[in-house]
């Protein structure tokens, strides 16, 4: 499937990469010719498996990696030239935990404001750490907290500087549930204070329930980027099983225009169809008022909708067939 | 233009990093410049004969002093640097509006900071073990800071170049060590015989240990000018190789 990049016609995007690639030492290419835009304001999920060049992507983006060709530009500078300006609004809340843990989250805060040029602000330091209860835990040690309250560190230090442009490379992979919608939580904060956020996750979930658009990429390749209502629409399925009385040797002639198959020697009629924009459940509906009509009768019947992951695991099975 | 925030909060968490580790950074080495001292300066050094008309227990201070510097300087930059990377914790550095001018800055001048904090503690300590005086005050201290400079930067450069805490402390034990004891620290190297003082010559420590106490003695066995010049030249080859360190982000930005 092309790439499909969409833009808000007239608005400027606040990060607009063009032809990103990054071929490592040994040869591995881990982004080829990535072209992504990203709107102002928006949350954007960056789907993947392992090794899809999610995280290569961030890195090129905040400096840690060098690509190999392409351009980036972040809130209008090219990003080659004016680093020091763009870098200075953007945050990074990277996927391992990697801190100094010896000292306090204090020190670290201010460490981490400083860096991103931002004078000392011990009130705008506090709000951040009550934001994310941490407040009480301020002139602890690093290394004292628990594996939940140093993510917590990670994400605070990433806000001590208040990016417009963040990163959350894997913000809740391994955390506890708690943790996880506090996480949401605080994601829709800023978004709300004019924060664009782009994530990456593994769980779909999170996207569905975060994010306005969706980016799947895999091999270093975006293999699609758009609404997530529009991805669930295009590629959203209704699926439905009527377990019948009787067993049925074909599908009946009223049942023809849609995507029905038996299954179980007849005892499990199968719909398939809708566009996840809620079509799929009224075939659903007609198809039993059919059934009822025609005197079939069915003593079960089990309906669902595809999610974002079935739609992901879907596609990410389309490209291995088709590779 | 200047990220001096950036620079000053790298540096101040620097020089807190060894606060933290004072034992480490400070009571470490003093302690074992003091037993130097007691057992070269005050114990043997009564029984040696003076050395170009200085008595011997002063006569090594410069060259203890050099040792002290040559090793902490490197280590404590080396350090400084390496443990981001070790812990993780360099991905803010390298996605800060910080370039090669803040890094330096705060990660040398901290290590700098550190050694001669250090050598003004050792110093005073001599002065408890062995009488010496210092010829050119302002020169040594102008010398202490070029050299404890240039070594931070060469630490600075093994901090990035090692993978591994072993490879961290090889050039330090390995080379500059057995360089400074053989560089005429406790010697001066007139008292070799040919070819053995020919070969000393090639050591560069010689330069840097002699450059010292010739602000201490105003005597040498090198002219101070050479001493100074190549510390000078020592000094701009470590900022060109970490300029391409940076340029091309080897070991930092792949």
């Amino acid at each position: 499937m092309a790439a499909g990049i969409a833009n808000d016609a007239g608005m400027e995007p606040i990060l607009d990469i063009r032809g990103l690639s990054k071929t490592y030492t040994g040869g591995f290419k881990a982004l080829d010719n990535v072209d992504l835009q990203i709107r102002k304001g928006e949350i954007f999920a960056l789907l993947g498996p392992n090794g899809a060049g999610k995280t290569t992507l961030i890195g090129s983006v905040c400096g840690m990696v060098r690509p190999t060709a392409g351009t980036i530009h972040a809130f209008g500078l090219d990003m080659k030239k004016h680093w020091r300006e763009a870098r200075q609004r953007i945050g990074l809340v990277p996927q391992e935990l990697g801190f100094d843990i010896f000292d306090t989250v204090d020190r670290q805060m201010s460490y981490s404001r400083g860096l991103f040029g931002r004078a000392p602000d011990r009130e705008r330091v506090t709000q951040i750490l009550r934001s994310l209860q941490l407040e009480d835990k301020r002139r602890d040690q690093i290394r004292k907290l628990s594996g939940g309250m140093k993510r917590r560190v990670l994400i605070a230090k990433a806000l001590s500087h208040d990016p417009d442009l963040l990163f959350l490379d894997e913000p809740t992979a391994g955390v506890d549930v708690e943790l996880r919608r506090d996480m949401w939580r605080l994601i829709g904060q800023l978004r709300e204070q004019g924060v664009t956020i782009i994530l990456t996750t593994h769980y779909i979930e999170e996207a569905e329930e975060m994010a306005d658009r969706v980016g799947i990429i895999d091999k270093g390749r975006i293999l699609l980027v758009d609404e997530k209502h529009a991805i669930m629409a295009r590629l959203g399925r209704t699926e439905a099983h009527f377990t019948l009385e009787q067993p049925m040797q074909a599908v009946p002639e009223a049942l023809g225009r849609y995507n029905i198959h038996l299954h179980d020697d007849g005892r499990l009629l199968c719909y398939r169809g809708g566009n996840g924009t809620g079509n799929g459940k009224a075939d659903v509906a007609e198809i039993a008022r059919i059934l009822v009509e025609q005197g079939i009768r069915f003593t079960a019947l089990d309906q669902s909708e595809s999610s974002l992951e079935d739609i992901f695991v879907e596609m990410m099975q389309d490209q291995e067939a088709g590779a | 233009m200047i990220n001096l925030r950036g620079t000053w909060a790298i540096y101040k968490q620097e020089v807190s990093r060894a606060w933290r580790a004072v034992f480490g950074t400070i009571v470490s080495p003093v302690l074992t410049t003091s037993l130097y001292f007691i057992v070269f300066g005050s114990a043997i050094g009564g029984q040696m004969q003076a050395v170009g008309g200085v008595n011997y227990g002063a006569f090594i201070v410069p060259g203890l002093l050099m040792l002290t510097l040559l090793s902490e300087s490197t280590s404590n930059a080396s350090f400084g640097i390496y443990m981001p990377r070790f812990t993780g914790s360099i991905y803010e550095l390298l996605s800060a509006p910080v370039g090669v001018t803040e890094t330096l800055i705060g990660f040398v001048g901290a290590a700098a900071t550190k050694s001669l904090i250090l050598a003004a503690i050792i110093l005073a300590t001599a002065t408890v073990f062995v009488d010496y005086t210092i010829a050119h005050p302002i020169l040594a201290i102008g010398y202490i800071m070029l050299v404890a400079a240039s070594f931070s930067l060469l630490g600075f450069i093994l901090g990035i170049w090692a993978e591994g805490f072993e490879k961290l402390q090889m050039i330090p034990m390995l080379v500059l060590m057995p360089l400074t004891f053989l560089g005429g620290t406790f010697y001066s190297i007139d008292m070799l015989a040919e070819p053995w003082r020919s070969v000393a010559l090639f050591n560069p420590i010689v330069y840097l240990v002699n450059g010292l106490r010739w602000t201490f003695y105003g005597s040498s066995d090198v002219n101070i000018l050479v001493s100074v010049g190549s510390t000078f030249a020592f000094l701009a080859l470590c900022v060109v190789v970490i300029a391409v360190i940076f340029k091309t982000g080897w070991r930092l930005r792949n």
